[in-house]
This record gives structure tokens, C-alpha cells and sequence, in this order.
């Protein structure tokens, strides 16, 4: 069986503004020392989680990726990350051409601390750039300097990293189409494949949605943000980038396979706390809290939070939801009547590729990409 | 105490008209009529305390909840008076207190010697009571004035007293002063009751005639008749007949109402009561009809009766299309009640299947819909409410309309609509504003007069089409809820009148389609193109909105297509997030209808009810 690793790590030195992950600040969680001090306990709890989620694992696997994401793993030592690395292979088995990817905040490393990480087998990075306007960041909450982006691509790059990818962020209230385009030109500057470029959302309860609600901050534009999307699909298509997923593009041969497992419904464990796991048709979630998760974890038992047993209609339903959002789509002949039925009018309206439907396979256009949910909406079982 | 037991007291059959006494009350909602009932249930002791209630008299819960007593129902009280110390009878017989039930108030009226006239003395008299006054005057009803909650802080009874003496022409301190609230006044007013209406009179040896004041469906009996004899007598054994349909009925009970009902030995001249057949449906058993005996029966009919006509249309609609059998079964039960109300399957294009139902004004269309929802538990779409349209076409062939959608596109020679007579009251700081609405509604000015220093009576003809499209509303947000309206049809006139449709993508949504006058046409397209702009979500394609007469296009507003309708991220721990949201979303839509393509929501369905623009944009919020 095919396995994926998320090992999440929920610490940044600071909460952005727009962010709702469950991270926490070394204020939030009343820490006087620095992050990198928490690093190798906090990696004992996830080396002796991985070792109860065995249990879970019914079968012999092969782990096809393992992604560090967080809140900010690149705040861990190379070391301890290292440790996790190890405890896979030997655990688990590991393929011999694993993904492993590694989130990097550009503030938060050196070029001496970059090249450990790719000697523990760290071989893909996706930098968090966001944006490349200062003003735009501000809005953000984002503490990073800009310029640190293309130092940390060009190191990564002179030491051998082969896949890196960043991420970026459109939609901001007070950002124009000029300053996205400035992001676009400077992204696609770097020597990078692989580009994650994202439609901010307000989400509830962040500092963001109270300065909107205030009024700070202006309201997000639906419309400007779907020009957006237009212009950085034209702009990463032309330089070779080509969207895979909806809100990713890769060149060739770089697209993320761990992200791929997600789409794919593939099985994956979420380490850490917070982390979702999904293992043949169950999906699990770990508490939330670093505290509450310790303590679960300490005692010998898996730090489990909720889970669900899909039924095959939301098994179905995801599938739907989730391969809509790849360029293969849906396989048309494996939908009823009514859902062809339904999926046909997007086809006459052009937000179904007509080709790929002839094909038999349901496709976004560049236009049905912008409503994939209304469309996907019709077809839920 | 004046109250006498019932069993001591004159027993129905066998009490002589001079002691019998029938009168009803006149009042606007909220005036207190019902408390003040109240009151008198108790202190004639029909009505134990222990088993009162509030509101007693009023059996639907539509009514109590909306203070609105739709039916009318007679109660027998016993009453030994303090002033001669002699034993009466005391039939009150309730009013329904809405505009559109006059007919109904005028035959319990004719069932009545007097009426009381029942004013709030911290509102003054409402326009609904002044008509039903002057309808009790035409009656030649004994009126005695009476002000009511006198017991509040905010209570003016000098300044009512002089209002009510100028109009029924009285001394201020003729007017008697009660709260129905504590008892203040009561004793003295059924004294009053006794010593100032007339008693009955009949002949006792005539062929029977009895008027029908009120008919009511029950489940466990049937058809409930109420009834005031005139002359002769009703007895159990009798076979009756309905004069109108010439109908014979078995008779299985009569009785009186005290306020439970009680089977008697029949119903003598003046006699209030009710009886029970067997019947079904109120239809059989016709409010102003006149009953008879089948042996002996009547020569002449009692004077006023009327089949009730309907003024109102609009379409009901099921939002689910599978809920039709559960309308039809709903409006089927509700007629057994509901003799006014006329309806036939309709099929709208853009709503499906459902009825046009035919009502006598905007409360009655109200309370049906509110039934059907609340009993039969279903969700209805309205369309907005038509008049009645004679249309005569240029070939000569009349046709009569009742339906927007069915109006014909053109060769119209000519239309006639239905006026009424309106009477609005209201303090007089509101004249100017209540002058520019009737103006603005086709209003002609017939009279305006000040019942006192500061508070007004204007008079206006208006078409009915007028008021039925949010007069009311609009009439009370312009007086702060201060002017009472009063309405009642005087016949019909020519109107310059154009159908406008509403389309949607091209396609008229017959649904939207409204009879307007031509000088308005522009204006009402232009408010309804806006209103559903802002009503309908944006959908996958550009949706325009055209408002047009026959071909031509008048009004036109555009809802863009929706850019984007994604959530751009969905990673391992959205998923069961996302499925959710996208599950709920889908629910969503289900309580949308769908109108060729495009998703419109209730809201604008029950927007084209109304022209208050602040509505619709509240809405949006």
C-alpha cells in the first residue's frame, strides 16, 4: 500500500493575520526561550505518535512522500527533522524516490541550515512568498522581507535542491492587478517548478476578518480576484507552468506528489497536533491543542481527536469534489444519468472542456475552474 | 349580583321577546372587544372564574395570536337588570372587525337591536369601526357609545366622548366609560344594554324565518349554523329548508350558546342560537341565507342576502411541486369553513402547479395562506394579488381576468377595474402625506371632514387594484401606524391599463407579470427589474432582467455572471470541511425554484408583493 506522511508542526515565532491554522507563538503558548529550543521534545512526541499510528496500518506499505508543513517547520533543526526521516524509513519502508518536501518561512533559515536539510534527505522546498509587494504583506500581517525569497530560492538552488516551489497569495484587499502582476514577474524570476498560488480567504475568528468587519480593511472583490486567477494562469502557462490542480502549476515532472495523494484519495497519516489522517474510507483528526496532544501522547495513546466513517455517497462525493480540481477531471462513465445530465449544460456553457467530454472525461476550462464548486454542487450524491 | 344561574334563568324556546335583548360590539382590533367579552362571560357567571380564559370566544389560534376575531360567534347571557330588577336574556353576537368581512358584519348586524360601539379612549375611533357604525346606523341598530380602558395612563375619555357624540350625534356624557380590563363600568353597561335597545319583535304564528349570521365548520358535527329567529319557532323535530338553494335539511340539534353549547327544546322569535343539519360545507349553509320550515315554509326571504364575492386573486403555489395533492386536500378542508373562498388549478410556467384562489381582500388572502402553511404544513409561493379585470376585446368578446398572465397582449378596446370607496382616518398632522399616496395611487378625493381638533376623516375613490398592492402597508409606515384604512366596493371603471411582463433571460416569467396603469408602467418596470436584480443571486451566466409591455422593452437591469465560486484550497484536513460546506450549500439550493435556468429565491416572489424599494436591499444584507 501506498503511504503518504504529514508531519505538521504547530509553531511560528509570529500568527499572521490572515492565518486560522492551528499554529501557536511562543506567546500563545507561554514560552520565554526560542521556538528552535522546543524542537527536540516537540520531535520526541512525533517520533513516539508515528509509532502508535503503526497500529493503524494493517498492511505492509511503501511511503511514496513525507511533507513538513506547519505553522513553520522550518524553525525545527535539521536534526530532529532528521529523526522523523530515519523513523519512517525504518518503520515503515520508504521509497527509494520519496517526495520530501519541507515548508520554509524565508526569515526563518541560513544558508548553513538549508544545507543540512537537504543532507537529511529534505528534497523539496515551497517557500512561503505570498507576494512580492511590501504594502501587500503589511495587509497581510506578514513579517518577512521580500528580498529574502529569491536569496533562500538561489541558495536552495546552489546546493542542489532540484524541486522548489512558492507559494503565493492573490485576492488581498488593497492589492491591484499591477502589484499582482509585480508578485507573478518575480515568482516566475526565480529558478524554480513549481508555483502554489492561492485566492485569500477571510476565515473567521483571524485578525484579518475583525479589521474587515471593522473596516479597516476593505472587503475581498470576488471579481478582481477571478481576473487575477486569469492573469496568473496566462502569465505561468507562458512561462512553462502548467496548472494541474486548481491552484497549483508545475513544470514538467515537478508537480507535488504528496499533494497528489489528497486529490487522489489516496491513504495518508497526519503526525502532530491538529494533523487529518485518512486510511482507507476512515478519516481521523488529532487534538488540537500541543498541550492536550503531549499528554495524550506521553501516556502511550494515539492523540486521536474525532473521526468519521465515510459512507460510499460522501466516499463518492469526495472523489467528485476532490478530482474535479485535477486537469484529468471526472471519468464521465462513472456517473448517472442525472449527473451528465446536469454536467451537460456547463459543457454548452464552456465550463466543461467540449473535447475532453467527447472523451469521456468532465474537464475545467479556464473558466469552469473559477465555479469549480458550483459546478461540482450539481453532481454531490 | 345581578347574575342569575342559568338553570333559574329564562330557558331558550320558552322566554318571551320582551326579555330578550340582541346586540353586538363594534370595535377596531385591539380596542378591547374581547377582554371586555370577557368580562361579561364572568360577571353574568356563564363563565366560571376558574375556567376563564383569555379571549375566550376566539377559537382558532390564528385568531388569538393576531387578535383577530374572523368568526363571529353568539353567547346567551342571563342578566337580572339593576335598574327594574327584572330578568332578561342577553344575546351578544360578535363581529368579525375587518374590511374585508363587511358582509358577514352586516348580517350580524341585521341580527341585532343595538350595538355597542366599542373605542380604545387612548386611540379614538379607526376607519374599519366608523364603517361598520355607519353600516349598524343604515341597520337602524340603537348604538350606545361606549369608551373603553379607561383604566390606562394614556386614556383621553373627554376628548373620545366628544368625537363619539358628533358622530352618532349624542351628548359627550351619554358616552359610558368601562375597562374591560378591571370591570370598571361593566354592570352598569349591561343595565344600559337592557334599558336602551329595543327587544325583539316577530310574529310568533308566521311561517319561520331565521337569519343565518354565521356558519362554522366542525369536525366532530359538521356544518354549525348560528341563527336569529324572526318569526315563528325552531324545534328539533323540525325538517328546515334553505330559502336560497330550496335545500331540505333533518334538523339534529338546536340550542343556544352559554357559552358552551347546549341543545334546547327550539328557538323562539328573537332568539339567538344555533342549529346543526348534518351539512358538510358552510357552502350549503350560506351566511344571510334565511331557514325555513320544510312544512311551512316562508313566503319571503329575509332581506340581504348575498352570495359572497371574491375581489382578491392571487396564485398558491407549492415550492415543492410534489406538495399539490397536499394543497388541493388543504384548500378542499379549508372551504368546508370558508364559504368566500373560490379557487381552481392553475399551471404557471415558471412556478408549476397550483390554484388561483379567489378571496374577499388582503386579510382573508392572508389567513388562507397562513392556514394552509401553519395546519397543512406547507411551503407556498404567492404571486402578487390581481383584481377583477372586465376586458372588452376589439371584436366585441368580453372576457373577465382575474389572472395577469391571462390578460391579452393587444387588441383591448376596453377595461373596467374595480373601484372602492375608501375611508381613512387619521390625525390630521398626516393629511398632506395621505393625500400625496392616494394621489399617487389614482386617487379621487371625495370629502375630508374633522371628527375633532385633530384627527381626520378623508374620503377617496381608488381603484381596488391600488389598494391590494400595498396601499395598506404604505399607508401605515407613512403615519406611523397611525391611519386606519376602511374600503368597500362602489363598482367599476374604465382604467388605461397595461400588462407588464417580467422576463428573465428572455423569457417572460409569467409569474412576475403585473396589470398596471400605463403612466405607472414605466416606474413599476423599472422598481421591479431593480428589486430582483438585487433578489437573484448571481448564476454561472449573465442573467438579464427586462421588464417589458407586449414587445417592448421599458426597464432592463443585468445580474453579471458569477467570476468565481471555488475555494481555492483543499488539502488533507479540508476535505471533510469542504464536503460539508459543499452539502450544505446544495440544500441551499433546494428551497431555490428554478425558472428555466436561472435560480430564483422565494424572496422575489414575495418582493413583487410590495414597492417598498428599502425591502428588497434589506434583504441583501
Amino acid at each position: 500500500m501506498k503511504l503518504a506522511f504529514y508531519i505538521h508542526v504547530p509553531y511560528c515565532s509570529k500568527r499572521c493575520g490572515y492565518c486560522d491554522f492551528n499554529t501557536y507563538t511562543p506567546t500563545e503558548l507561554k514560552i520565554s526561550t526560542g521556538l528552535n529550543q522546543i524542537s527536540n521534545s516537540y520531535i520526541d512526541l512525533v517520533i513516539k505518535e508515528i509509532e502508535l499510528a503503526k497500529f493503524k496500518i494493517k498492511e505492509p506499505v511503501e511511503v511514496s512522500s513525507i511533507f513538513f508543513g506547519g505553522g513553520t517547520p522550518s524553525l525545527m533543526e535539521p536534526v530532529d527533522l532528521g529523526r522523523v526521516i530515519t523513523k519512517i524509513k525504518t518503520d515503515f519502508g520508504i521509497a527509494s524516490n520519496a517526495e520530501i518536501t519541507l515548508e520554509v518561512n524565508p526569515d526563518s533559515v541560513d544558508r548553513d541550515k538549508l544545507e543540512l536539510f537537504f543532507e537529511i534527505g529534505i528534497n523539496r522546498l515551497s517557500i512561503g512568498m505570498q507576494s512580492a509587494v511590501s504594502k501587500v504583506l503589511k495587509i497581510l500581517d506578514r513579517t518577512h522581507n521580500p528580498e529574502n525569497v529569491s536569496k533562500v530560492v538561489n541558495w536552495a538552488t546552489d546546493i542542489g535542491f532540484k524541486q522548489i516551489s512558492v507559494d503565493l497569495i492573490y485576492g488581498t484587499p488593497g492589492e491591484s492587478k499591477e502589484d499582482w502582476q509585480q508578485s507573478i514577474d518575480a515568482a516566475l524570476a526565480l529558478p524554480i517548478s513549481h508555483i502554489s498560488a492561492y485566492a485569500l480567504i477571510v476565515e473567521p475568528g483571524t485578525k484579518l476578518a475583525a479589521q474587515i468587519k471593522r473596516g479597516e480593511v476593505a472587503e475581498l472583490d470576488d471579481d478582481l480576484t477571478a481576473e487575477k486567477y486569469l492573469m496568473a494562469d496566462q502569465a505561468f502557462t507562458n512561462a512553462g507552468f502548467y496548472w494541474y490542480e486548481l491552484s497549483n502549476w508545475a513544470k514538467d515532472n515537478s508537480k507535488s506528489r504528496h499533494n497528489l495523494s489528497y486529490w487522489l484519495g489516496e491513504n495518508w497519516l497526519g503526525i502532530g497536533p491538529g494533523a487529518h489522517s485518512h486510511i482507507d474510507g476512515e478519516r481521523y483528526w488529532n487534538v488540537k491543542h500541543p498541550t492536550l496532544y503531549k499528554e495524550k501522547v506521553e501516556i502511550g495513546q494515539l492523540p486521536i481527536a474525532d473521526s468519521e466513517i465515510l459512507d460510499s455517497n460522501q466516499i463518492e462525493s469526495e472523489r467528485l469534489m476532490l478530482s474535479i480540481r485535477l486537469t484529468s477531471g471526472i471519468e464521465t462513465k462513472s456517473l448517472n444519468m442525472k449527473q451528465i445530465t446536469d454536467l451537460s449544460g456547463y459543457v454548452e456553457s464552456g465550463h466543461l472542456n467540449h473535447s475532453d467530454w467527447q472523451q469521456g472525461r468532465a474537464t475545467l476550462t479556464l473558466n469552469g475552474r473559477l465555479i469549480a464548486d458550483r459546478i461540482v454542487r450539481e453532481i454531490l450524491l | 349580583m345581578p347574575a342569575i344561574s342559568i338553570a333559574k334563568a329564562p330557558q331558550p324556546a320558552a322566554t318571551n321577546p320582551q326579555q330578550i335583548r340582541n346586540f353586538c360590539i363594534i370595535a377596531h382590533i385591539d380596542h378591547g372587544k374581547s377582554t371586555l367579552a370577557d368580562r361579561m362571560l364572568g360577571i353574568t357567571g356563564v363563565v366560571e372564574d376558574r375556567n376563564m380564559r383569555a379571549q375566550y370566544l376566539d377559537r382558532m389560534d390564528i385568531e388569538r395570536e393576531r387578535g383577530i376575531t374572523i368568526k363571529s360567534q353568539a353567547v346567551r347571557l342571563p342578566w337580572r337588570s339593576g335598574i327594574d330588577g327584572q330578568e332578561y336574556i342577553l344575546n351578544m353576537i360578535d363581529t368579525p372587525g375587518h374590511v374585508d368581512f363587511t358582509y358577514e358584519v352586516s348580517r350580524s348586524l341585521a341580527a341585532c337591536e343595538g350595538a355597542i360601539l366599542l373605542v380604545d379612549c387612548a386611540q379614538g375611533i379607526e376607519a374599519q369601526t366608523l364603517a361598520n357604525l355607519y353600516l349598524a346606523m343604515e341597520n337602524d341598530l340603537t348604538i350606545i357609545p361606549v369608551l373603553n380602558k379607561i383604566d390606562l395612563p394614556a386614556a383621553q375619555p373627554d376628548k373620545f366622548a366628544e368625537e363619539l357624540a358628533k358622530l352618532i350625534g349624542c351628548q359627550p356624557q351619554d358616552c359610558l366609560r368601562v375597562s374591560g380590563k378591571t370591570g370598571q363600568g361593566v354592570e352598569l353597561l349591561l343595565d344600559q344594554i337592557v334599558k336602551q335597545i329595543p327587544a325583539p319583535v316577530g310574529d310568533p304564528k308566521a311561517a319561520t324565518r331565521a337569519l343565518i349570521f354565521d356558519s362554522v365548520y366542525d369536525s366532530y358535527r359538521g356544518v354549525v349554523t348560528y341563527v336569529r329567529v324572526v318569526d315563528g319557532h325552531l324545534s328539533p323535530r323540525d325538517q328546515i329548508q334553505m330559502y336560497s338553494t330550496g335545500v331540505r335539511h333533518e334538523m339534529l340539534e338546536v340550542g343556544v350558546i352559554s357559552p358552551e353549547p347546549m341543545a334546547s327544546n327550539g328557538l323562539g322569535v328573537g332568539e339567538v342560537g344555533y342549529l346543526i343539519t348534518g351539512v358538510k360545507d358552510v357552502r350549503q349553509s350560506r351566511v344571510g341565507d334565511t331557514v325555513t320550515t320544510y312544512n311551512n315554509p316562508a313566503k319571503v326571504a329575509l332581506a340581504g342576502y348575498k352570495d359572497p364575492k371574491p375581489m382578491v386573486f392571487s396564485g398558491l403555489f407549492p415550492l415543492d411541486g410534489a406538495e399539490y395533492p397536499m394543497l388541493r386536500e388543504a384548500l378542499d378542508k379549508l372551504q368546508l369553513n370558508d364559504a368566500a373562498l373560490v379557487f381552481e388549478p392553475e399551471s404557471s410556467a415558471a412556478l408549476g402547479f397550483g390554484f388561483r384562489c379567489g378571496f374577499l381582500g388582503l386579510l382573508h388572502m392572508e389567513i388562507v395562506r397562513e392556514r394552509l402553511e401553519r395546519e397543512a404544513g406547507l411551503t407556498l409561493i404567492s404571486t402578487a394579488p390581481s383584481v377583477v379585470y372586465n376586458v372588452t376585446l376589439d371584436d366585441g368578446k368580453k372576457l373577465v381576468v382575474t389572472n395577469p398572465s391571462e390578460y391579452p397582449d393587444g387588441k383591448i378596446a376596453e377595461v373596467y377595474e374595480p373601484i372602492v370607496k375608501a375611508t381613512i382616518l387619521a390625525p390630521s398632522e398626516f393629511i398632506g402625506t395621505i393625500m400625496e399616496l392616494c394621489q399617487q395611487r389614482r386617487g379621487v378625493q371625495k370629502g375630508m371632514d374633522y371628527l375633532s381638533e385633530d384627527r381626520i376623516e378623508i374620503r377617496y375613490t381608488l381603484p381596488l387594484a391600488e389598494i391590494v398592492f400595498d396601499f395598506f402597508d404604505q399607508l401605515k409606515s407613512r403615519t406611523r401606524g397611525y391611519a386606519s384604512l376602511d374600503y368597500e366596493p362602489i363598482g367599476e371603471e374604465i382604467g388605461d391599463l397595461v400588462k407588464v411582463d417580467i422576463l428573465l433571460q428572455g423569457e417572460k416569467v409569467d409569474a412576475f407579470s403585473q396589470i398596471v396603469h400605463r403612466d405607472k408602467a414605466y416606474a413599476y418596470g423599472v422598481s421591479m427589474t431593480g428589486k430582483l436584480r438585487e433578489l437573484i443571486p448571481r448564476q454561472q451566466f449573465e442573467v438579464p432582467i427586462q421588464a417589458a409591455i407586449g414587445a417592448k422593452i421599458i426597464a432592463r437591469e443585468n445580474i453579471r455572471a458569477i467570476r468565481k465560486d471555488v475555494l481555492a484550497k483543499c488539502y488533507g484536513g479540508d476535505i471533510t470541511r469542504k464536503r460539508k460546506l459543499l452539502e450544505k450549500q446544495k440544500e441551499g439550493k433546494k428551497r431555490m425554484k428554478m425558472v428555466g435556468r436561472v435560480e430564483v429565491p422565494q424572496e422575489a416572489f414575495i418582493a413583487a408583493l410590495t414597492t417598498d424599494s428599502d425591502k428588497a436591499s434589506e434583504k441583501k444584507k
